[in-house]
Parts: C-alpha cells; sequence; structure tokens
C-alpha cells in the first residue's frame, strides 16, 4: 500500500485534479469581473463620471489589470465592447452584474461538486482497498487485530480524507499563487518591505510547524486511544455473558473510565497546543504590520521611500493574511489527514499478505480434486516456538474416510487444518494429486474441500442463506432487469469502475447449484432438506416453520397448502376423542380459551395498534364497547380481577416468578391497585377518577376464562361480548381494520404462524399433554397431506441472528455440517464438529455423514476413538507425531489406539 | 369449574385441610386443573418430575416396570396424591400412573409445593403420614415376597 497519501491520491485522481484546477483558474476570470463591475456601475452608470465627456461608452470592453510591467495603461483590453448611453449602460452593466455573480456561482459549484464527487471516489476506491487487504491478511494475524479496530478504522478514520482529498493539490496551488502575487507586489513596491514579509512568514514557516510537531503526536494518540476505546467497547459486547456471570461490570466500567479519562486528557492538552499554535500564529502575522510601519515609517523619514509606497505595501499586505492563513491551515489538514491515514495503512500491511491471484474469480465450475493427498514433512510452529504439528509425512488416497485420533492438542486438529488449508505448514508441502495445496486458488479448495469446526460462524441471515453460504463463489445467473433498472445498474458499474471497486453484482444468483447436486432454484431445497436429514436439523427446521409466518402473497401455493391443512385437522378434530383438544374460531362463538381482547378482536394484531397493550385504550375499541353498553361490566370484571389478584398475591414478596407467570398485575403496580380498591370501598366505580378506571378497565382484557377461571364470563355475557365483537368489525375505519387480519375459516391469516393458521382455533387449557398432543397431531395431518416440505421450507427462512446466537449451539454447528455437505466436497474435513452435540447423536450424525459422503474423502478429528472404527484408516497423532496407522482392525495391537479406546 | 368451587373442592382434600381459602385460592389459581382420558399417563417413570398432583376425581393405576412388563402396585383415588418424591429429592419419577377412568388431578408446580410446605407444617405432615403409609405397605408386600 502507498505509503504517502499525495502519491496515493496523485497516482489515482491526477486527472480530475488537473481538470479542476483548470476549472479554478477560469473561475478567476469571472470571479475578477464580478469583483470589479459594481465599481464600473458606481463610477460611470450611476455617477456618469464617464459620460460627462462623452455621451456612449462601450460596454462589455473586457480589460484586466496587470501589473505595469506587462502593460503601461496598468490593463489589459481583452474585448472593446458595444456603445451605449448612459441609462441602457447602467441597464446593461447591472444585467452583466448579475450574469457574472451567477456564472461565479455556478462556476464554484461545478468546483466544489467536482472536489466533492473526486473526494468521495478516493474515499469509495481507499475504503474498498482496506476492506480487500482484510480478506487477504494472513489467518495469524486475526489473532492480534479487533474487529471492531479494524471497522472503525474503515468506517471512521478514513472519512476526513474524502474532504481533504479535493483540496488536496487545488487549494495550495490556488492560495500560493493568490499568496505570490501579492508578495510579488510587495516586493515591487520596496525590495526592503518584501524581504522582512518574507521574513516574518519564514519565522512561521518554522515556528509553527515545530509548534505543531507536538499537536501531530497527540493526535496520533488521540487516534489510538480512540481506536483502542471502541476495541475495548466491542470486547465488553463479545464477553458480556462473562461480565455478569463473573460479576465484574464494575472492573469493566473502571477500565473504561479509565480511558476516556485518557482521551480526555490527550483531548484537551491537544486543544490548549492548538490554540496556542493559532495565537502565535495570529501574532506573527499581526508584527508584519508592525514591522512595515516602523521600518517603512524609518525609511520615509531617514531614507528615500515615499509615503505612498508604504500604503501600498501595507494594502497589498492586507491581501497576503488571507490566502496565508488558508494555507496555514491547509497544511494543518494536511498532516492531520497524513497522519491519519499513514496509521491506517500501517494497520493494514501485516507481514504475509496472501498474493490476490489465490482469490482471483473463476471463469466456471472448478475441476474435482483427485489423486493422493501427499502430506511431506509438515510442520507448524507457533508464535511461541511450540510444534502443534511435528514432520508429519503421510499418504492417503483422497477418497478414503480417515479418521485421526489422540489426545487433546496432540496435533489431530491442528492436521485438520493444515488439510483444509486454513493453516501454512511452517515447513513441509501438503500435495493433492499434483498440484501443490498451497498453490490453490481458494475458490478451488473452497469448492471441493470443506471444513467444518468447533466453531461455526453463522451470518445473520436465514438459515437456507446460511446453508446455501458455501456455494457462494461466483456469479452463476446474472441479474434480470428491466431497460430503466438496467441503464441505472450501468451507471453505478460504471461508477464503481472509476472508484476502483470491482463490478461484481450481489443481486444476481451467486449460488452453485450444481455443485450442491441441483438443478436450479427450483430444487435446491430438496438437497438442503437431504442434508438437513444427515445432521438431525430437519426437525427442528420444521418447528420453526410451525412458528413462522409468510406472505401469503409471496408465497400462494403455501398459503394454500397450509389451508388444506387446515380443513384436514379439523375433519379429524370431529372425533370426539379429539374434539375436547381444540376449540375453534368462530365467529358466531365466544372463545373461553382466548382473552377477552382476542374476543373482540378475533383476528391477529398486524402491527401495535390493537396489541395487548394498547387495546383496552384504542377509541375504535371503546366506542364499540360503548354503544353495546359494556363499558360498566368490564369496568366490574376489572374491579373483581384486581379485589382477586390483591387478595392472592398480597403476601408474595416483590419478584416472586408468580407474578410474572400468573398475575395480571406487575408486582409493583400491586399497592396502587389496593389503593384504588380502598377508595373504591363501598363506593360505585363511577365516582373513581378517569386514570384509576383507565387501570382497572385494562384488567379483563387479558383475562382467559378457561385458564384463569375466575368465573367471570356466563353465558348472558358471551352473548354480550359477541355482539361487541360484532359491533367493533362493523364500525371500524379502513386504516385501522389495515392493523388487524381477522379470522377466516377460508382465508390465511397472513400476521399469525402457521401453526395457528392449520389450527384455526386455540389449544383447550387442563387438557392433559394438550400442545403435544395437538402438535402430533399437526404433524400427521401434514405427513398425510405431504406438506411437510413446505413447512420446512417455511422454517429455512429464520434468520439465525447476530453470529447464530438465535440458534443454540448444538444447532449451530449443525448448520455448520450442512452447509460443509450441501458443497458435495470431494474433501470433507472436520475438527470435532458435532462436539456440541450429546454422545448418542455424535454417533448417528457420524454415521449420517459418512452415508451422505459415500466415495468421496472424510478427514475427521475424532474425541472418541471408539468411533473410529467405521473410517478405512486411523492414524494416531500424539505429540504432534504420527504414532500410528492402519485399517481400524489392524489397530487393534496399538498400545496408544487401546489406551485411547479405553478412555472413551 | 370455577376457582371458588375448586377452593370448595380442595378444602375436603385432607392434605389441604388445614390450609386457609386465600391460600387454597392462590393454590387452585397458579396449578393447572388437568383432564386425563382413560389411558393417558400422568407421568413416566424415569422422567424427571417437575409437579405433584392431587387427584380431584377419578382413578388411576400406579405401575412399575419390570422385566416381564409393567406391574400395577397401587391404584390412587380421589384426594390421593403422588408425584411428592421425584420433587422433594430431585430424583426421576420411581412409577408410571396411567389414568384407570377420566381423571381429574391437581398439578402442582414444584416451586408452589415447596411454598406449601414450608408455610403449612401441617401438610407436611400429612405428606410424611401418607408416606410412612407407603412405607409400611411395602415392608408388608417385601415381607410377604420374601415368605412366598
Amino acid at each position: 500500500m502507498e505509503k504517502n497519501l499525495f502519491k496515493y491520491i496523485w497516482r489515482h485522481s491526477r486527472h480530475d485534479q488537473l481538470i479542476i484546477l483548470f476549472l479554478v483558474i477560469v473561475a478567476q476570470v469571472f470571479y475578477f469581473a464580478s469583483l470589479s463591475i459594481p465599481k464600473t456601475i458606481v463610477n460611470d452608470g450611476i455617477e456618469g463620471k464617464v459620460f460627462k465627456t462623452i455621451s456612449e461608452v462601450s460596454f462589455l470592453r473586457v480589460s484586466v489589470p496587470v501589473p505595469s510591467f506587462l502593460s503601461s495603461s496598468g490593463s489589459l483590453t481583452l474585448f472593446d465592447g458595444i456603445s451605449l448611453t448612459q441609462w441602457p449602460y447602467l441597464v446593461a452593466m447591472s444585467c452583466l452584474f448579475l450574469v457574472m455573480v451567477t456564472v461565479n456561482g455556478m462556476f464554484k459549484k461545478t468546483i466544489n461538486t467536482q472536489k466533492g464527487r473526486l473526494g468521495e471516489r478516493m474515499l469509495r476506491r481507499l475504503r474498498y482497498e482496506l476492506y480487500d487487504r482484510i480478506l487477504l491478511f494472513p489467518s495469524a494475524h486475526f489473532r492480534k487485530v479487533k474487529a471492531a479496530e479494524l471497522s472503525g478504522m474503515i468506517k471512521d478514520e478514513v472519512e476526513p480524507l474524502g474532504g481533504f482529498i479535493g483540496d488536496a493539490y487545488v487549494q495550495p496551488a490556488f492560495l500560493g499563487g493568490q499568496a505570490l502575487t501579492a508578495l510579488l507586489f510587495i516586493m515591487l513596491q520596496s525590495i526592503w518591505l518584501g524581504l522582512i514579509v518574507i521574513a516574518v512568514l519564514a519565522v512561521q514557516a518554522f515556528v509553527i510547524p515545530r509548534l505543531r510537531r507536538r499537536i501531530l503526536v497527540l493526535g496520533r494518540e488521540r487516534q489510538l486511544t480512540a481506536r483502542q476505546l471502541a476495541g475495548r467497547i466491542a470486547e465488553t459486547v463479545d464477553g458480556v455473558h462473562d461480565v455478569h456471570s463473573h460479576g465484574t461490570s464494575n472492573y469493566e466500567r473502571a477500565d473504561i473510565a479509565q480511558r476516556l479519562g485518557t482521551i480526555y486528557q490527550i483531548r484537551f492538552d491537544l486543544f490548549q497546543r492548538k490554540f496556542t499554535a493559532k495565537f502565535l500564529n495570529n501574532l506573527l502575522a499581526q508584527i508584519t504590520p508592525f514591522m512595515i510601519y516602523l521600518i517603512g515609517g524609518y525609511l520615509v523619514l531617514f531614507g528615500d521611500m515615499q509615503v505612498g509606497s508604504v500604503v501600498g505595501v501595507l494594502l497589498a499586505y492586507k491581501d497576503l493574511p488571507g490566502p496565508v492563513k488558508e494555507l496555514i491551515d491547509w497544511d494543518q489538514q494536511r498532516q492531520d489527514v497524513q497522519q491519519k491515514y499513514e496509521q491506517v495503512a500501517e494497520q493494514f500491511q501485516p507481514e504475509g499478505m496472501l498474493p490476490p491471484a489465490l482469490q482471483a474469480l473463476p471463469d466456471g465450475p472448478v475441476s474435482p480434486l483427485s489423486g493422493d493427498i501427499v502430506l511431506t514433512g509438515v510442520t507448524v510452529a507457533d508464535d511461541g516456538g511450540a510444534k502443534p504439528i511435528d514432520g508429519v509425512s503421510l499418504v492417503t488416497p483422497i477418497g478414503r474416510r480417515l479418521a485421526l485420533v489422540g489426545p487433546q492438542g496432540g496435533g489431530k486438529e491442528v492436521l485438520t487444518q493444515v488439510m483444509a488449508r486454513l493453516i501454512r505448514p511452517s515447513v513441509g508441502t501438503v500435495r493433492i494429486g499434483d498440484v501443490d495445496l498451497s498453490s490453490l486458488p481458494e475458490t478451488v479448495t473452497g469448492a471441493r474441500i470443506a471444513y467444518v469446526g468447533q466453531d461455526v460462524y453463522l451470518f445473520p441471515v436465514s438459515v437456507r442463506d446460511n446453508i446455501l453460504y458455501g456455494l457462494k463463489r461466483r456469479p452463476v445467473i446474472p441479474a434480470v432487469y428491466d431497460d430503466a433498472a438496467r441503464r441505472e445498474r450501468e451507471r453505478f458499474v460504471a461508477e464503481s469502475r472509476r472508484a476502483g471497486n470491482p463490478d461484481l453484482n450481489p443481486a444476481d444468483d451467486w449460488i452453485d447449484y450444481e455443485a450442491a447436486g441441483a438443478t436450479g432454484p427450483g430444487d435446491i431445497d430438496r438437497r438442503i432438506v437431504e442434508v438437513l436429514r444427515a445432521v438431525e436439523l430437519e426437525e427442528d427446521i420444521y418447528h420453526f416453520g410451525l412458528r413462522g409466518t409468510i406472505d401469503a402473497m409471496a408465497r400462494p401455493r403455501v398459503a394454500e397448502s397450509i389451508l388444506m391443512a387446515r380443513d384436514e385437522l379439523h375433519a379429524r378434530l370431529a372425533d370426539p376423542a379429539l374434539a375436547s383438544l381444540v376449540e375453534p374460531f368462530d365467529r358466531a362463538r365466544y372463545n373461553r380459551n382466548m382473552s377477552i381482547a382476542e374476543n373482540l378482536l378475533f383476528g391477529t394484531p398486524v402491527d401495535r395498534t390493537f396489541d395487548p397493550d394498547n387495546i383496552a385504550a384504542n377509541p375504535h375499541m371503546r366506542e364499540a364497547l360503548g354503544r353495546v353498553g359494556l363499558e360498566t361490566d368490564l369496568l366490574q370484571m376489572g374491579v373483581a380481577i384486581a379485589e382477586t389478584m390483591v387478595e392472592l398475591f398480597a403476601d408474595l414478596p416483590v419478584g416472586h416468578p408468580f407474578f410474572e407467570q400468573f398475575s395480571f398485575i406487575a408486582a409493583e403496580d400491586l399497592p396502587e391497585f389496593r389503593t384504588i380498591l380502598s377508595r373504591l370501598a363501598g363506593k360505585s366505580v363511577a365516582d373513581l377518577d378517569d386514570a384509576a378506571r383507565a387501570r382497572l378497565a385494562a384488567l379483563p382484557f387479558r383475562y382467559i376464562e378457561a385458564r384463569h377461571r375466575l368465573g367471570l364470563i356466563d353465558a348472558a355475557m358471551e352473548g354480550r361480548l359477541l355482539a361487541a365483537r360484532r359491533a367493533f368489525a362493523e364500525n371500524l375505519p379502513a386504516a385501522a381494520a389495515k392493523a388487524i387480519e381477522f379470522y377466516d375459516r377460508n382465508l390465511y391469516n397472513a400476521a399469525a404462524t402457521l401453526q395457528d393458521n392449520i389450527l384455526f382455533g386455540r389449544i383447550v387449557y387442563g387438557q392433559a399433554q394438550g400442545p403435544q398432543r395437538v402438535g402430533a397431531l399437526i404433524s400427521e395431518v401434514l405427513e398425510g397431506l405431504e406438506l411437510r416440505g413446505a413447512v420446512v421450507e417455511v422454517g429455512l427462512d429464520y434468520n439465525v441472528g447476530v453470529a447464530g446466537k438465535r440458534l443454540p449451539a448444538a444447532q449451530r454447528q449443525k448448520v455448520g455440517l450442512a452447509r460443509g455437505l450441501v458443497k458435495r466436497p470431494d474433501l470433507l474435513v472436520l475438527n470435532d464438529a458435532t462436539a456440541m452435540l450429546d454422545g448418542a447423536a455424535q454417533q448417528r450424525v457420524l454415521d449420517k455423514i459418512l452415508d451422505a459422503c459415500k466415495g468421496r474423502g472424510v478427514v475427521w478429528a475424532l474425541n472418541r476413538a471408539s468411533l473410529a472404527d467405521r473410517f478405512d484408516q486411523v492414524i494416531v497423532l500424539q505429540g504432534g507425531k504420527v504414532t500410528a496407522s492402519g485399517a481400524p482392525g489392524d489397530m487393534a495391537g496399538d498400545k496408544n489406539f487401546a489406551d485411547l479406546l479405553a478412555a472413551g | 369449574m370455577s376457582i371458588n368451587e375448586e377452593v370448595e373442592l380442595l378444602k375436603t382434600v385432607p392434605i389441604f385441610s388445614k390450609i386457609e381459602p386465600a391460600k387454597l385460592k392462590l393454590i387452585a389459581f397458579t396449578s393447572d386443573r388437568m383432564t386425563f382420558d382413560v389411558g393417558q399417563e400422568l407421568c413416566h417413570q424415569g422422567d424427571i418430575g417437575d409437579a405433584m398432583y392431587v387427584i380431584l376425581g377419578g382413578s388411576a393405576d400406579v405401575l412399575i416396570d419390570s422385566p416381564n412388563g409393567p406391574i400395577k402396585v397401587a391404584e390412587l383415588r380421589r384426594n390421593g396424591f403422588f408425584g411428592e418424591m421425584a420433587i422433594l429429592c430431585d430424583m426421576p419419577r420411581t412409577a408410571t400412573v396411567k389414568a384407570h377412568e377420566k381423571l381429574t388431578a391437581l398439578k402442582i408446580p414444584k416451586e408452589m409445593f415447596f411454598r406449601l410446605v414450608a408455610e403449612f407444617p401441617q401438610m407436611a405432615v400429612e405428606i410424611m403420614r401418607e408416606l410412612a403409609h407407603r412405607v409400611e405397605d411395602m415392608n408388608g408386600k417385601l415381607a410377604a415376597a420374601q415368605a412366598a
């Protein structure tokens, strides 16, 4: 990476820089004109000085003032103009003024836009290059860097570069030019004064950078400490469970407070020095006029200098500080940015970067690996000099099933990583057939070798996308665009190229269906289900599916299937033995297994408008309840519930789990209800204030007759609640209607889960094993209709969360295994990849995976030597060396292996 | 059945007889009243237990696995209770209980059970009495088996 920011900028943007410079120079002409016109308007247009001697004056006569040595008149005429009398002249000049101002503004706008675009392009290029380098970092480097620091550098630290890059060359050229002109003018007036000005500038140029040196050091420290702070915050987030479980939060607080204190010190120091530098700078700037007065005055009094010259020099000097000051500012910014750039660039060039050719995009499918895997004297030495693998040599056909056994840390784990090329041998070679493994592009190893370790990283996307992730090595099917979108895409690509970014399109279909053994998007799910079965994850995904929701518009086929399952389930529920398990939704009947809120709504809330927290206060609901005269009854129910709750939970300690599990009232709200009830004693609810009434009225909405059994809803009340249900639905405004998906026997409910859609009712409370029996029944129904696949398909959409944290460890590992299996690799390398599974499951999954990989190579580092009998060959590794090797049947005589077997 | 009716019913169950009505209401409210069909299992031998059951109506067989299949060792009727051993000693269920006829039972969660025993020694005494009866019964059966 280029060390010098200016060289970097020049290499990638000289063309644009020159264009901007040219624009800036041209703009000066118009700028100057817009400044000189007002003078002409006042003098000639209004006061009519010129018209005192002649009646017509030429308009649009353009002259530029130049130093006297270029022209004796002090100006250069570029265009002679049109003759006009005073009034038209005034009009014309005023209009010209307006035109000039506009042109000037447009130049400014264009220049700024050009600069901005240039800066953004360069920023994009730089960010991309930095990210690109992360992908090429040697794997050992990731032990030393923190993710948050890398992302902070790419995101924040290089950001100011974007603003600077546009000015990097233009600003000094332009300002320097201005300053030099003014200086030249002063020199022409008086060599002495000129020399004084130059001397003061030289002092400035000498002293200020020296003052800045410390500022630069502080700036670097500020950057480093801020970056480390970001790293520490990320550490807290990553290790939050350990912080909680060890109760060390205050230690963390202490550390962060310490860091913030250091950062404060650095920043404050920085400000102080910055303002000191500024002060000195201003002082030096003011010293010049002081010297001009003093020495100029002396020269006038005792020498041969004219007063006019001193005034001229002073005037010229007045124009000098502006550009000089800005130059100094520019220089400060330059140092700041240069230092940031160097700081970042330094972090992005570790030793041993991968050659980019290893990651080149392949043209098409890669050919399979074949031949023998040959390890010759492979040694892996880590930073500390230890050798987890020490001189391992072996030859084995790639299609074999190889079990690596041995004690933990004996080398089997590292050997799998060497064979998957995650670790490069320090000494020795690994060859497959006649190619050196280290020379194979990643797209080849990625396609033909699959590695699954104990830790599986899952991306925060769906289960399906995580499993298919391993198939995305090149765009396979280009995205389809209509004309307008394609033009947009072409523009996008052109801009990408200008910023040195690749023109790869993430919207293309990158999934290598062929490698997965599928023909296309249509049957890839079939393959996914196959591998899910092999790793025993299909059942879990099925349950995700049942709990998932779908967009019925986008997947009409699934929605239709679910409606079929609903019909079938309800046909079965007609059986008297099962009828008591589910209370179906029926618009004409009150459902005792639903809350009052759900009964009134008779649908699924789509958003927060009608969710249990908000429904009681909803104006439409209140209006409907008022219309059927239920408000008072609900209030009475609220009183009854509050009384019961206060009675039951009165002497339970706050925080008792019963509150959360059973109570309508949170523990902290209980005293408030007790107060309300005591105020109510002997009085009517009408006497309560509005707030108290609202609190009480909200209680019954969560009441479920079959569950809470307070006997609040009798047949008559059921009838009135049904009337309220009708009243609510009838008068619902269109906007509110969008917030509910009403239950309809013949329609799919997109807001509800698949399971709720199939069930179309509620599981009855108090039926022994009701949920399990209903679950089994649903499963049976789906099986019978061959709809299980459709549910699994929905389950595959389940988002696994950040780093897969929405899945338990065992499921994460299974997704990792599925990701490796779906590629159908020539060589599947597993490093204790079933560690999170229980013993029996480990054995089953191992058998299924070996079965799925029939005819292809498997290398498996086993924790339990007893499983080795399923493999073609066993290799025992101890202390980084192969101590025994052979078919499982021939290993009986080996003492090490026997010990491992005995250990389980 | 509403909660108040349930409280009336619980009052007639011996182990709850000394407990004040307000507490009985809490028991009724926080415990599930479960209905079991004929042949359905209330609990299965070897499973982890997290609740105690009090039978409110119907009857159940207590079965223990043996090499020759399950053996019926006892019968539970109204007011009978079981499951306290698994939650007292944190051990798997020692027997399978299967509904002999349609049965309703109150399922008292572990948490509630400990609270009750701590607050109402009388209930603990009732449970001890029942356990003592069971040991006595067991001793008798053991003697008979050895004699045979």
